[in-house]
């Protein structure tokens, strides 16, 4: 069967180049090739099977308290089970899916659409893999010992104090997101560098992929949210451990200062997980419409809009806690208003495929799809945003069906469509279309069929986290429908991962280019060369792939002339606006060092979990020694060096 | 036909200051850790205004006898790490060298201070909500301090031992722009602790 595209890639790739270029760009042998790699393509197929794997973990929790919920007085689960579990759910979907699967695709796609080599710090990326993966770990050990955190994903005091909840279970939680908050400060920073200064020539912001637009306000967001989750953490941890009164009423101590704290990081934190999803949409649903996006600079405006807007409404989340009305009023105002910032992307999709001629492949079915589950969860928050009706519906499944409509909606069926459209870019294979609309069918029925009947029961009244209901309620067949959905749902997205797993085996090979997208990373080769982009391009428009066609009467982007580079591991960085050639960057090798910082932090966090001070010594002075490493001075001091082109 | 060649332009490698990425990744240091410390002040004002009629509930603000020594010692040595800096780039490695360790000794002066202050207060960590705010917030500030000393001294080892060569003077760069950060990091707890309860 020939290639989906069987042109050679636009980016020219001449083998006495690539020659060179492998020797410097190519892997380590053997076990510190595996585990010192800072190839960010390497670095970002490892978070996101990681992340899916967190996607199994955390709906096979979900499916067993289906189990439980599906008739009424079951005893599948004790109620300190239960609680373990959803508890577990919400922070396993939450902090190790949604964002690190969105950290997967900006990490593999963020160079290949800049145009550049790598991210701006290798092994930084490497490390920000390495401490999610062993902060999930952390989290998870805790697991077998019955000692999973149990206090729901928000784990409000003062029921998580040590007099109502004496066991290790929220230190466990307290000291896995301090750990995990690391690796999401590490992996934000390193992306906001990246965008700065990391792209190709002429790759001006007003030309950037809504992707990095998305990743890039995310990441910004993060690094001013997660300290407030960390920091909130830390109290905590200190109050129920070191006998510290932040929380203890007794003390002067107030039991809601967890709450502005946690939201404070939890709300940014929502926008965060669906930011880079949303850009996803903006960037690959266009390519299935055969024409660019609709609305481009309001879109990009949108999303950073958002986020700004989303720092002021974290009050929503505690409408019920009896704070002062003047509060209220503001923050149900500023919940209302961000509606209008996410609209302005629903509106651009649809005018996008409104005006495009669009194909209906798998990718596009899960965008269009993404629209409307939007649009139903954004009005169920719209209608939460009302002080009267979030009273009544605070704490009940109503929220619940929202949260899950929002996360579900623009995270999962985004990422969804995403993996179809850039999977073939991945494996250089394509997934099975027609398998894939039996996955789009499957979840798209299953997620309905299972989170739809959960607004009624809201309305009904069943509270969120009771771990059972009296057959009496009105509760009984409503949750039989919800637990059929949700394994309905299940079973699609393990037909996903057939499809996967058989589109890398036996799937048709792609080529550079298979969907005839505009963008860069459509201009290398599938799977795209260790180095990315042997010439270094210069770009002239936002669609580089679709200059010709679009009639861009200015300067063409050059692909057969550029930077060049091969004088070892380098690659170039730009002025942060413009994108002019500003300075040449040797990258460091495959390196120990990023999985050796993350090991030592486990005995660091343990000591602390466990009140060893040995243990907790010997991570700290192992973490310095590492850290000193790290930054000590390498032996390459040149100043300067001559530019190098080729064409 | 296209071929590789090499053009008479030069480009610099790494690159000082701002061409270089690294300054970067220092500025979104400072980003969140401004943040943190952003958010230990409001955690101290909301625990402040929520709880006790006074604030601090017993034996009024605390005292400057201590603080203010502290305050120009962080500050001064910012100025000769400043200076360090400078004589480094000019080459006078000696005069800098001694500049480092005068830096070096009055930050361990500004943390023997700050570690006498919290061995004189009346209070323990577990008293009371004002308690546990003052020793985390000072506490998390002088862990800060702590680093920048390890990271100071880490410098002079390198430099002493010639690792620190003159295309090295990002690391010092750096380490010092870090110091400075913790500096103006520190007037505003300053402000928070010790001179806001006196305008109140």
């Amino acid at each position: 069967m020939s290639p989906v595209d069987p042109n050679p890639p636009i980016s020219p790739n001449p083998p006495e180049i690539a020659a060179t270029l492998e020797a410097a760009w190519g892997e380590a042998p053997g076990l510190k090739g595996w585990f010192g790699s800072v190839d960010h393509k390497v670095i970002g197929i490892r978070y996101l099977f990681t992340a899916f794997a967190f996607l199994v973990v955390g709906g096979l929790e979900a499916l067993v308290m289906r189990i439980q919920l599906a008739r009424p007085d079951a005893a599948v689960l004790n109620p300190e089970q239960y609680d373990q579990l959803f508890s577990m759910h919400g922070v396993t979907m939450i902090f190790l899916y949604a964002l690190p699967v969105l950290s997967g695709f900006s990490n593999y796609l963020w160079p290949l659409m800049l145009g550049s080599r790598d991210m701006a710090f290798p092994r930084m990326n490497a490390l920000s893999f390495w401490l999610f993966l062993a902060a999930g770990i952390f989290l998870y050990l805790s697991f077998p010992f019955g000692a999973a955190p149990d206090g729901g994903w928000f784990n409000y005091v003062p029921n998580s104090s040590s007099e109502f909840s004496p066991g290790p279970n929220i230190d466990v939680y307290c000291l896995g997101l301090i750990f995990l908050g690391i690796s999401t400060t590490v992996g934000s920073a390193n992306f906001i560098v990246t965008l700065l200064r990391m792209r190709a020539p002429g790759m001006s912001i007003n030309r950037l992929p809504i992707i990095v637009w998305g990743t890039m306000t995310a990441s910004v967001a993060n690094l001013f949210a997660v300290p407030a989750v960390s920091l909130a953490c830390l109290f905590l941890w200190f109050d129920r451990n070191l006998g510290t009164h932040f929380f203890e009423v007794s003390g002067g101590g107030q039991p809601l200062l967890w709450q502005h704290l946690f939201w404070i990081f939890g709300h940014p934190w929502v926008y965060a997980i669906v930011l880079p999803a949303m850009g996803m949409v903006s960037d690959a649903l266009p390519v299935h419409c055969r024409r660019p996006l609709v609305g481009y600079t309001l879109v990009a405006m949108a999303t950073v809009a958002t986020m700004v807007v989303g720092f002021g409404v974290w009050l929503h989340h505690m409408f019920a806690t009896g704070v002062p009305t003047l509060a209220l009023s503001f923050f149900s105002a500023a919940s209302f208003v961000i509606a209008i910032p996410s609209a302005i992307s629903v509106f651009a999709w649809i005018a996008t495929i409104w005006t495009g001629r669009a194909r209906i492949t798998v990718p596009f079915l899960f965008f269009t799809s993404v629209i409307l589950l939007f649009v139903i969860g954004g009005v169920s928050g719209v209608m939460t945003a009302s002080l009267a009706l979030d009273w009544q519906l605070t704490d009940t499944y109503f929220i619940v069906a929202h949260l899950h409509y929002v996360l579900i909606g623009i995270n999962l069926f985004a990422v969804t469509g995403a993996i179809y459209h850039w999977f073939p870019k991945m494996s250089g294979r394509m997934m099975d279309e027609r398998l894939g609309r039996w996955v789009f069918g499957l979840m798209f029925a299953g997620f309905n069929l299972a989170f739809l009947p959960m607004h009624w029961l809201g309305l009904a009244g069943m509270p969120r986290r009771v771990y059972t209901y009296g057959s009496d309620m009105g509760f009984s067949s409503t949750n039989l429908v919800v637990s059929i959905g949700a394994f309905l749902f299940a079973f699609g997205i393990l037909l996903f991962f057939i499809n996967i797993w058989l589109g890398r085996r036996s799937g048709r090979v792609a080529g550079p280019n298979p969907w005839d997208g505009p963008t860069l990373e459509w201009a290398i080769s599938s799977p795209p060369p260790v180095y990315n982009f042997a010439v270094i391009p210069v770009i002239a428009s936002r669609h580089p792939l679709w200059e010709e066609r679009l009639g861009d009467t200015g300067e063409k982007s050059l692909f057969a002339e550029g930077f060049l580079l091969d004088r070892g591991k380098e690659t170039l960085a730009v002025t942060p606006l413009d994108g002019e050639p500003d300075v040449i960057l040797k990258m460091p090798g495959d390196s120990w060092l990023p999985f050796a910082l993350s090991v030592a932090l486990m005995p660091l966090f343990g000591g602390l979990l466990l009140h060893s001070v040995a243990l907790g010594a010997f991570g700290g002075i192992a973490t310095l020694i590492i850290l000193i490493r790290w930054y000590a001075p390498g032996g390459d001091t040149a100043q300067d060096e001559a530019v190098r082109v080729y064409g | 036909m296209a071929d590789a060649k090499t053009l008479d332009e030069r480009l610099p490698v790494h690159g000082m200051g701002q061409i270089g990425t690294p300054w970067w990744g220092m500025l979104c240091l400072f980003a969140t850790e401004g943040i943190l410390f952003a958010y230990l002040i409001f955690s101290y004002a909301y625990l402040g205004s929520q709880g006790f009629q006074a604030w601090p509930p017993t034996g009024g603000p605390p005292s400057l006898s201590l603080a203010i020594p502290a305050t120009v010692l962080l500050v001064g040595s910012s100025f000769v790490l400043e200076f360090a800096k400078r004589r480094a780039r000019t080459g006078d490695i000696a005069l800098a060298r001694v500049a480092l360790v005068i830096g070096i000794l009055m930050g361990a002066g500004f943390i023997a201070l700050g570690l006498k202050e919290w061995s004189d207060r009346p209070f323990s960590l577990s008293t009371d909500s004002y308690s546990s705010i003052y020793f985390v917030l000072t506490g998390t500030h002088l862990a800060h301090v702590a680093l920048g000393l390890i990271a100071l001294t880490v410098l002079l080892v390198w430099s002493m031992t010639g690792r620190i060569a003159p295309g090295h003077e990002q690391h010092r760069s750096l380490i010092t722009l870090y110091w400075h950060f913790v500096d103006v990091v520190w007037l505003f707890v300053f402000a928070t602790v010790y001179l806001a309860p006196r305008l109140a």
